[in-house]
């Protein structure tokens, strides 16, 4: 628990809540790019390089864009006209903090049951592959099942509506 | 086969590259103001008054008949005529432009001025470096600006000039001819 | 002396270092090497800029610029001190946060690409594991800087000059990879050093560099086309192209912040083609065994400037691709070769060493390049255009 740790998990927690927080759309996905940049950030502090970077590429290369996109090609984008808090916030309220209870109760069980810091293991990437390709191979392909599956759903109802049927 | 044209077209930009260092051809550039083209003989610019000998007031071939003035489609052409007279190459007492002024940026070079013409006094110029930061008056050539030697004009068109020069001294050559012949008629009679 | 010649800036750099404290050394020691490297690519840029103006005039027949200096070598200065001296115009309703962020986020990121790339021997800043893959996510983090700059504006030539650019960005990034991997599959490792290592042999005087096998060359025209289009050089300039879009998403920035726009994109051609010279090019290993006395960063930097001219060399001679061409060029021509490139590659490592692999690897890429070439050439009927998926 050092100073880094902590200043990246209020750099995270605070994209996080701004992501909440602002009123413009695309100023919330910035924010929230802002907080995947921490939890990648979070990763290389425990040596998980291959995670963090992926965490990157994926997150902040990919999702942030995705989510940027989403926002633009609805009406997103234009500031709402009432207010950015629902009506039923109580109920959102009581969910989230019963959620978080949650959370909280099972991360401090986990660390009183730890007897001292341990030193993350340092894994390295081809030890990733070896047991992606061994040991995890089920949900990879799994995995890569359902991207495709996404990918050509995607296609589809992205597609013109033709007469004669899909080509 | 796909890729071909790429190729091609990737030779001939590294031919261009290379050969620019070596051949003219493929360096067309010419660096103005230290170089320049040669001006072609047909090139045209500004209109300028032609003069006989040295003298540009007692050469000025220009009458002040005012044919250019009204034929001008722009009107650049600004000319008060003289209240006097003096001889021409003909030896005819003639007026002339006591003012001439060419407002050279309103002028389009169309050459109308020099069609219309029946002195072959005002031809055209190839002078272009003509840029001053008087915006007005710099721009408004007066009769002194514009009278240019007959022999500038060899200079600028050899072909034209000559032409010109072969149908004055025709026409001055039918002149004395016919002078002579009524005055050997005269000559005759009172004999 | 070949030896000091070769190491000379690392000597140099444990020789300042060596005045600090010791708990200070290798704080001071990454420092520095930070700011020679923030120091050298803008330089170098100024060059390119001045390369890429004379090259190009070259190859149209025409002078580059040649008056501000000798053969106009101050003309990037000028440039330079041009683009500082001018207004810098903000539009009243942009947003300004991020309109000031954009090309902020953009150089940061394109300058983090060089802290893996190993510029000499032991010449990296960082020897990460994991080296290509931090390269490959500060590049897609430029596509955001991007997104950002043409939002911002609220203009909406500079946000569909955005939007295209993001979207082609994000197709090539792709290709990018993928033609990557290839180059991973054979060393084995993700670290950029271990690459280069692996390329760094020579066999009767030639190197082992992987352009020199069928899928390399097949592997680096890809990634040569993915990074021409990953950094909007021509052919694939439409997001920026003058005569489409003003100039897209960087229509609104004048002054010092289009300076720092144009820098990061001539930055993140010098990376890009970096890392194309670390993959496929042998890195810093010299083109034959007789030439190793040479220090190792001049091959270096010699190949990367080969690389941009190259860049330049494409740009003199090939016309604009439209939007949906390069889109359709990307995942219908491209995508499916990398992915073959891929089967290939691994085709080569379990064939085993000999002149088998070569003749199986090279005839299926040459197949599969003429049949795709005949087969897009033959169903050319030209009939009224419609598109399935942007009605």
């Amino acid at each position: 628990m050092n100073l880094v740790f902590y200043l990246l998990a209020a750099l995270t927690v605070a994209g996080g809540l701004a992501a909440m927080l602002l009123k413009n759309t695309v100023h919330c996905a910035l924010a929230l790019t802002v907080a995947f940049a921490g939890l990648a950030l979070l990763y290389l502090d425990l040596d998980a390089q291959f995670a963090g970077f992926a965490q990157l590429l994926i997150y902040v290369g990919a999702v942030a864009i995705l989510v940027v996109f989403a926002i633009l090609l609805t009406k997103g984008s234009e500031t709402p006209k009432d207010g950015v808090f629902s009506r039923t916030w109580l109920a959102g309220l009581a969910v989230a903090a019963a959620v978080f209870a949650v959370l909280a109760w099972s991360i401090l069980q986990s660390v009183s049951r730890l007897t001292q810091a341990a030193k993350a293991p340092a894994v390295t990437v081809q030890q990733i592959g070896v047991a992606l390709i061994s040991r995890y191979v089920l949900p990879l392909e799994i995995v890569a099942v359902l991207l495709t599956v996404a990918l050509i759903g995607a296609v589809i109802v992205a597609m013109h509506e033709k007469e004669g049927g899909a080509q | 086969m796909l890729g071909e044209g790429i190729l091609k077209g990737l030779a001939e930009t590294a031919r261009n590259f290379f050969g620019s260092y070596f051949s003219a051809e493929r360096l067309t550039t010419v660096e103005y103001p230290e170089q320049r083209i040669a001006p072609f003989e047909a090139a045209r610019v500004f209109p300028f008054l032609v003069y006989d000998g040295t003298d540009w007031q007692a050469g000025l071939r220009c009458v002040s008949c005012q044919i250019c003035e009204k034929e001008c489609p722009p009107k650049c052409i600004y000319i008060e005529k003289s209240k006097d007279k003096k001889p021409d190459a003909l030896g005819k007492p003639q007026f002339y432009p006591a003012r001439f002024d060419i407002d050279i940026s309103v002028c389009m070079s169309c050459q109308i001025c020099v069609e219309v013409c029946p002195f072959e006094a005002i031809k055209m110029n190839t002078e272009f470096e003509l840029s001053t930061n008087d915006r007005f008056g710099g721009l408004l050539l007066d009769r002194e600006q514009l009278a240019k030697s007959n022999q500038y004009y060899h200079e600028i068109h050899a072909t034209e000039a000559a032409e010109v020069d072969a149908r004055l001294a025709a026409e001055k050559a039918r002149v004395a001819a016919k002078a002579t012949s009524i005055a050997a008629a005269r000559a005759g009679e009172g004999a | 002396m070949i030896e000091t010649s070769d190491q000379i800036f690392v000597l140099l750099l444990h020789w300042l270092v060596s005045f600090l404290p010791a708990p200070w050394q290798p704080v001071a020691s990454a420092v520095l090497c930070a700011a020679a490297i923030v120091c050298l690519f803008p330089a170098l840029f100024a060059l390119a800029v001045w390369l890429e103006r004379k090259g190009l005039g070259r190859m149209q027949n025409r002078l580059g610029p040649n008056r501000v200096g000798p053969f106009g070598l101050l003309q990037p200065i000028a440039d330079g001190i041009k683009s500082l001296t001018k207004e810098d115009i903000v539009p009243l309703s942009a947003d300004a946060a991020v309109h000031f962020l954009a090309p902020v986020v953009l150089v940061v990121t394109v300058f983090m690409g060089f802290a893996v790339l190993p510029m000499g021997r032991n010449m990296v800043l960082v020897d990460l594991d994991a080296g290509l893959l931090f390269y490959f996510a500060m590049g897609a983090s430029t596509e955001l800087a991007v997104f950002m700059a043409g939002w911002s504006s609220r203009n909406k030539y500079s946000l569909l000059g955005a939007m295209r650019a993001v979207a082609q960005m994000i197709s090539y990034e792709v290709v990018l990879l993928l033609s990557s991997v290839v180059v991973v599959m054979i060393t084995g490792s993700l670290s950029l050093t271990r690459i280069v290592e692996a390329q760094n042999h020579y066999t009767w005087g030639l190197p082992h560099w992987y352009i020199f096998t069928p899928w390399g060359l097949a592997g680096f025209v890809m990634y040569a086309i993915a990074a021409t289009a990953e950094t909007n050089r021509s052919p694939f300039d439409l997001p920026e192209g003058e005569s489409e879009l003003v100039a897209g998403y960087h229509t609104e920035y004048s002054g010092f912040k289009f300076a720092l726009f144009f820098l990061g994109e001539y930055v993140a051609m010098f990376s890009i083609s970096g890392l194309g010279t670390t993959l496929f090019l042998g890195g810093w290993s010299a083109p034959f065994s007789f030439l190793t006395w040479v220090p190792s960063w001049i091959w270096f930097f010699s190949k990367l400037m080969l690389s941009i001219f190259v860049f330049i060399w494409l740009r003199g001679t090939l016309p604009r691709l439209r939007q949906d061409q390069l889109m359709n060029f990307a995942w219908k021509f491209v995508l499916p070769m990398c992915l073959l490139n891929l089967l290939v590659t691994g085709l080569w490592r379990f064939l085993g060493d000999g002149w088998l692999r070569w003749v199986v690897c090279s005839a299926i890429l040459l197949l599969a390049y003429v049949g795709i070439a005949l087969g897009e050439q033959r169903k050319k009927h030209i009939g009224p255009r419609s598109y399935r998926y942007a009605e």
